[in-house]
């Protein structure tokens, strides 16, 4: 026959099939729920069968698909790339795809929305605070030379690379926002993911507005709200290590600083 | 209902529609941009492509290499002034990329660094390790924040296209966060939204890839070709179905069978030279690759897992630094997911469903037939993948077709003159909006929607898969006509304005009800096997041009079966030859080349 033989389900729940006879392995999952105008959050836990390969994502889409259509929560990629999932897991900022029910068994597991955004519903938080910040810091190439396409590409070498690339892999999930503790006090900060990305530019060799950069990470909103815990590194599920970024502009906000003393310049 | 006054709506937020809204807003600043997506940008599917992107940059390389990859790759099916267009564009595109910031891979000298693809002459896949498609994203996307003209309308459903007066008026949107209902206005409308692959069960997309653009123009009388050509990327997780890039090959990846032993070479593929030769074994296409799983899997030569059968991708020889280097992400998902190290083990893969070949018909302008509706990217059908698509075509095709997608909206949008009858327009939009709100109001205790969904998969699986039969085609045919019937009774929990996913999701299935019926009954029609869609039915083994040397074209039909028809394949200078790969392929390519 044409079709493949396979014994997966679609989407949630895939896994393998118990012993004979077994019942599957159960897990309670709680979720803090709100929807606007719906009250106070409350707590609400269901206990769902489980397999070693389920994720606390795939956990969430079996409720949705089987228990109550309303629970919500955002999700795409199921891979780690998108960024889309991020929630609190047993009180620690994760990724729901690539969190594993097998590292959280027996339970129960406890399921909340990102710390210090405002939530929308469920587990969704109004990320607005955070995308207007990355327009802050000019997120592209202002030339230092500018190229013509017919000239070709500019010559990067491995190791001028190397200098913003881990910079790069920001997959903008606001997993280090939420275990930033100045951020939750101020969310006026810049925050850990957004310096992340202003040092990825400031580090490229092509480009020539570090010094529009700087004036943010010199004012009040910059670096010098950081209070060097260092947990935004901690979290980010692609070791982006923000905290390096915040760290090493606070040292090239002060070198600026001291360098206006210096003879010869303005 | 709030109105939005826009000159172009772009509709998505993935690599086709930022490179469309840029090259729009470059063109012409003063046009007013809507970027209307349903996620934040960077969480567009674009995201997770991984191995790279094509064009031509190595001295022995050549335009005419890239076309002839591209055109028998796609088993004479592609419309070759569009590939001609498109061979021609990409190197340009990749470089604005860069100057753009795109953090692409180098060689020691700071010139771009380039791999092998399957199917693919000479090296030209560009690359940023293994996160290519992430990269291009966030290039694009930051990048798009430097004009001012695109307004942004993030986390916005698009769930109708207006047209009246002969052309295209604009979109409407529901605004995710409070439900409430936007008018956007505009002369063109710029479709963008990617593939439909969550139409079947195993594949390698994410959540939103559900075919909505493509629906869209469907149900506005545009009919969707080629929509039988759907491909199955061989290498992706059993159960999830998440990818492994074909650069694991480019890099010099192996695929083994239980026995240890590499398999394509039963497959004319061979010969199995140790290091990797281009467009042979682990680097034939895509299709020819999958076909040979389900060859294995019959054969009893796979390897059992909890999710089905598999092969081993098999990438230690590549050593630890290599792999690091180069397929970083790879590795991240092997070990988290799979508790595998590949510098230690091999990786257990199988095919999954990865990409739609057809969609909405476009010209080399990206135009559509509705004046004023471009499209571009995988919603697309371009005419440049044909029966199948090459690794890393796609990538460069959303830039290249992106751009024009975009330069020529606002061409249109600049002469379009006086906007349309907006009193209409207001009547189309409130019954739109009234229908969309109907589903909320249908009594609860109706069917879930997750079992339409799931009955919606599994019958693609049965009926279009890697090999196809007409009775269990007929048999997805006639599941989807009920699952259709069954939609329309389904009852929601949900019945909140505010966030309701639930809500949105069952819109998204009627799209992809209306998808995967255009593709079942696509496949059924086209009695040959060409590319991805391989019929085992007496009379239907073998190409046959003669007959089926043509565009499959689904329009949609109220309340019945889509009607078939077809339309000509563009043929500039590549008549039908063999299509061959492995030893085989150069014997082919020699003869050729003597002949001539």
């Amino acid at each position: 026959m044409p079709a493949m033989p396979d014994t997966s389900t679609h989407g949630a729940a895939s896994g393998a099939s118990p012993a004979p006879g077994a019942a599957p392995e159960r897990i309670e999952i709680q979720v803090l729920r709100y929807a606007p105008g719906g009250g106070a959050p409350a707590t609400q836990s269901w206990t769902i069968p489980w397999t070693r390969d389920m994720s606390v994502l795939q956990a969430l889409q079996y409720i949705k698909d089987h228990l109550d259509g309303s629970l919500t929560f955002r999700w795409s990629c199921r891979m780690a790339i998108c960024g889309s999932c991020g929630m609190m897991v047993n009180g620690v900022p994760r990724l729901g795809c690539e969190t594993f029910l097998r590292d959280l068994a027996p339970g129960p597991v406890r399921l909340e929305a990102l710390a210090h955004f405002p939530i929308e519903r469920d587990l969704v938080v109004d990320a607005e605070d955070f995308i207007g910040k990355l327009a802050k810091i000019k997120p592209y190439i202002v030339p230092k030379e500018p190229r013509g396409l017919d000239e070709g590409t500019y010559f990067q070498t491995p190791e001028e690379l190397a200098r913003y690339e881990s910079f790069s892999h920001c997959i903008n999930c606001m997993l280090c926002y939420a275990a930033c503790p100045q951020y939750g006090l101020d969310p006026k900060f810049l925050g850990p993911g957004a310096t992340a990305l202003l040092h990825r530019y400031n580090c490229d060799s092509r480009d020539g507005a570090r010094e529009e950069r700087m004036d943010l990470v010199h004012s009040e909103e910059g670096v010098w709200s950081c209070t060097a815990v260092g947990y935004c590194s901690e979290v980010c599920p692609k070791a982006v290590d923000p905290a390096s970024a915040v760290n090493q502009n606070k040292t090239a906000s002060a070198l600026d600083w001291f360098a206006r003393f210096l003879p010869g310049r303005k | 209902m709030e109105v939005f006054q826009a000159d172009i709506a772009i509709v998505g937020g993935g690599g086709a529609a930022l490179r469309a809204a840029i090259a729009a807003a470059e063109a012409n600043p003063r046009l007013a941009i809507a970027l209307v997506s349903k996620v934040y940008p960077m969480r567009s599917h674009t995201v997770a492509a991984e191995g790279g992107s094509a064009a031509v940059t190595l001295e022995e390389d050549s335009l005419e290499n890239h076309f002839h990859d591209t055109v028998a790759g796609g088993d004479w099916l592609c419309d070759q002034d569009a590939v001609e267009y498109f061979v021609e564009h990409c190197l340009e595109e990749m470089v604005q990329l860069e100057h753009w910031g795109c953090p692409w891979s180098r060689r020691p000298d700071g010139r771009v660094n380039v791999r092998a693809f399957g199917g693919m002459k000479i090296e030209r896949t560009w690359f940023a390790a293994d996160m290519t498609g992430f990269h291009m994203l966030h290039t694009l996307f930051q990048t798009s924040m430097k004009y001012p003209s695109i307004r942004r309308f993030d986390e916005h459903f698009v769930c109708d296209l207006f047209v009246d007066e002969g052309r295209v008026q604009g979109v409407l949107a529901i605004e995710v966060a409070t439900g409430e209902f936007r008018l956007i206005r505009s002369h063109a409308v710029v479709i963008a939204t990617g593939g439909a692959g969550r139409v079947f069960r195993q594949n390698t997309n994410g959540g939103i890839v559900t075919g909505d653009g493509m629906a869209l123009a469907y149900r506005h009388g545009v009919p969707l070709r080629d929509m039988e050509f759907v491909q199955y990327h061989p290498t992706c997780m059993p159960g999830p179905g998440l990818l492994f890039t074909e650069a694991c090959r480019g890099e010099g990846g192996i695929l083994v069978n239980k026995d240890g032993y590499r398999y394509l070479q039963d497959y004319g593929l061979g010969p199995p030279d140790p290091w990797p030769r281009k467009k042979a074994m682990e680097l034939g296409p895509r299709d020819r690759l999958s076909q040979a799983f389900w060859h294995e899997q019959r054969k009893g030569r796979t390897i059992p897992t909890i999710h089905g059968d598999a092969v081993h991708l098999d990438l230690r020889h590549l050593g630890r630094a290599k792999l690091t280097e180069r397929l970083p992400q790879i590795c991240e998902l092997a070990e988290r997911f799979l508790g595998i190290d590949p510098a230690e083990a091999p990786i257990p893969v199988r095919p999954a469903v990865h990409y739609t070949m057809g969609g909405i018909p476009t010209d080399v302008g990206a135009a559509t037939p509705i004046p004023g509706l471009f499209a571009a990217g995988e919603c697309a059908s371009s005419g440049i993948h044909g029966a199948n698509r090459l690794g890393s075509n796609s990538l460069a095709e959303l830039c290249v077709f992106g751009k024009v997608a975009g330069e020529q909206a606002a061409r249109f949008a600049a002469g379009a003159g006086e906007a349309g009858n907006g009193v209409a327009l207001r009547w189309q939009a409130q019954d739109a909006r009234e229908e969309a709100l109907r589903l909320l109001e249908r009594p609860s205790g109706g069917e879930r929607l997750a079992q339409i969904r799931d009955g919606m998969a599994k019958a693609m699986e049965q009926g279009c898969g890697i090999y196809r039969l007409a009775g269990e085609l007929e048999g997805t045919c006639r599941t989807l006509a009920e699952l259709k019937g069954r939609w329309v009774a389904l009852g929601l929990q949900d019945r909140s304005r505010a966030w309701n996913t639930e809500w949105l999701t069952a819109i998204e299935l009627g799209f992809q009800l209306d998808v995967a019926e255009a593709m079942a009954h696509s496949a059924l029609a086209r009695r040959e096997s060409r590319g991805a869609h391989q019929r085992l039915d007496p009379g239907c083994l073998e190409r046959d041009d003669a007959r089926f040397l043509k565009h499959t074209l689904a329009w949609r039909v109220h309340a019945g079966a889509p009607r078939i028809g077809w339309s000509d394949v563009v043929i500039t200078r590549s008549p039908p030859g063999t299509r061959a790969y492995g030893a085989a392929g150069e014997a082919a390519e020699a003869a050729e080349a003597t002949g001539k």
